[in-house]
């Protein structure tokens, strides 16, 4: 029989990660590519992964405004490619959704959502506490 | 690999039907697709029983949805495929079937689709599970991964919302021809740019319909199909191709993989976009008309909205592109695959009334899956 457990699953890691106040991405060991989303082993060349602190910096790649009906607050989506290569989905705050722009220079910062720690984007431009 | 060996034309549509494609209330999935498939069977003299290689989804698929179907038509098929990786998957059927039947696994290949999506929900049937990674963002899905891609096609080659526009008034004035399409009233720029914003850059006008529909094709070799009823319409090339799962996996959000396997198409057919006399486009949203245009090399990247411009794609334009009114204004059931081949079959069989393309002999039908991520074409011509 086997038995193969796993150490912390990838998903529970980024997210106790994020709970410390640390935006984590991993890294294949033998490439140095970095990797987001997180998974148990590195996209294409199957090499093991490391978990490597984020810069946070990245760069809007798109963007769209999800409109909802007054008084509901429509809100943005967007598309991050993170300073180390991979894209992900997250939301630009600290302006108007619709202000959101491609090329835009933006900076993660970690809120809590409703459902625990969430990364999020600010203009790189905006004080640390404006956002 | 070589590519040249596609059976090209070895294989022939024999039949095809739609069913139910507006409301079709009473009905379950499973019935749409029935009637649709004993009436696609009918068309070139066939019974379920003549079925040996069955190829079914529909819009409620769970587990065993092919071998349920199979049951439900009273056959043993000695393939059945039940893959689901989008609405693409009709036309990627369509491909795998030419390969059984001209390899002699199979001897007559049934494709079926039946969705009550929009009498069951009133909106487009969700099966897929939310991934955390996006979910957790609140995208409308799959509009605001479609409206991602838009964005990008204008910020990189100047693409603007009227060109968008374009694609709608074109869909909706081929529907104006067709009795079968669910929306014919008429649309103008005007209406189009008065459209409420659902996800940026993306309005309710931008999105295909929700309907309900069953659709069903049939297919034989060739030698096979001269013998039957009906006009047989072959298959000349096909190929299929993906490139992720969710939107931010997406490798260039203005490149689908339909870039990769068009060219694959193209060489088995021995054909090439300028030898296409007609084009159905899977168009859940007028931007993948734009992309898909382009991914066939009916225009350079980048230049598929000018291309869309002044009726260029509308009735009496220089390229007849979705010629039911598609997916924005003919029916979009959930999955719309199987309709661009059926539109392309009745067009290349001359049953088109009053949005007939004369003389037209080679079509393209093709589908697209998820968002933006599963892509695949048929090619078809008469003799």
């Amino acid at each position: 029989m086997t038995n193969s457990s796993a150490q912390v699953k990838p998903d529970e890691q980024f997210t106790a990660f994020l709970a410390e106040g640390r935006f984590m991405i991993q890294r294949g060991v033998d490439t140095g590519t970095h990797v987001f989303f997180p998974r148990v082993v590195a996209p294409l060349t199957g090499e093991e992964l490391e978990w490597v602190e984020a810069s946070g910096l990245g760069t809007v790649h798109s963007t769209t405004v999800v409109r909802k009906r007054p008084p509901e607050p429509s809100y943005n989506v967007a598309l991050i490619d993170l300073a180390e290569g991979p894209r992900m989905m997250s939301r630009v705050e600290g302006i108007d959704a619709t202000e959101v722009r491609i090329g835009m220079a933006v900076r993660a910062l970690i809120v809590d959502a409703e459902d625990g720690p969430l990364v999020v984007f600010a203009p790189a431009d905006q004080p640390e506490q404006a956002a | 690999m070589n590519v040249g060996l596609f059976p090209r034309g070895t294989t022939a549509i024999v039949g095809v039907s739609t069913f139910g494609t507006g409301r079709a209330p009473g009905y379950e999935a499973h019935d749409l697709a029935a009637i649709a498939a004993r009436n696609a069977l009918r068309e070139a003299g066939l019974t379920f029983a003549d079925v040996d290689g069955l190829f079914y989804t529909n819009s409620s698929d769970t587990f065993g949805g092919g071998t349920s179907f199979a049951q439900y038509l009273g056959i043993q098929p000695k393939v059945i495929d039940n893959s689901r990786p989008g609405g693409n998957v009709f036309e990627t059927w369509l491909e795998r079937a030419a390969w059984l039947l001209d390899a002699g696994l199979i001897n007559c290949a049934l494709i079926a689709f039946g969705s009550n999506q929009a009498s069951a929900s009133g909106k487009l049937a969700r099966t897929s599970q939310p991934w955390p990674y996006e979910a957790r963002y609140n995208p409308v899905l799959p509009v605001s991964s479609y409206a991602m891609a838009a964005a990008r096609h204008m910020h990189e080659f100047g693409t603007t919302k009227n060109q968008l526009g374009e694609v709608a008034v074109a869909a909706r004035q081929w529907a104006m021809l067709n009795p079968e399409a669910f929306k014919r009233d008429p649309m103008t720029l005007d209406d189009y740019r008065a459209s409420r914003l659902v996800s940026d850059p993306l309005s309710v006008l931008d999105c295909c319909l929700v309907t309900d529909g069953g659709a069903a094709i049939v297919m034989t070799r060739a030698d096979r199909a001269a013998d039957l009823k009906g006009t047989p319409v072959k298959v000349l090339g096909a190929a299929s191709s993906t490139t992720h799962h969710n939107i931010s996996s997406m490798p260039d959000l203005t490149r689908t993989a339909l870039a990769e396997c068009a060219p694959r198409a193209y060489a088995a057919a021995g054909l090439g976009p300028n030898d296409i006399d007609v084009v159905q486009l899977y168009d859940a949203f007028t931007i993948n008309t734009i992309l898909f245009l382009e991914d066939l090399g009916f225009c350079p990247k980048g230049e598929g909205g000018p291309f869309v411009e002044g009726g260029a794609i509308a009735p009496g334009g220089r390229l007849p592109v979705n010629t039911n009114g598609g997916g924005l204004s003919c029916t979009h059931p959930g999955m719309y695959g199987l309709f661009t081949i059926i539109e392309a079959v009745r067009q290349l069989r001359g049953e088109c009334g009053e949005r007939q393309i004369a003389g037209a002999r080679t079509a393209i039908a093709q589908g697209n899956g998820g968002v933006l991520s599963a892509q695949a074409l048929a090619i078809l011509a008469t003799d």
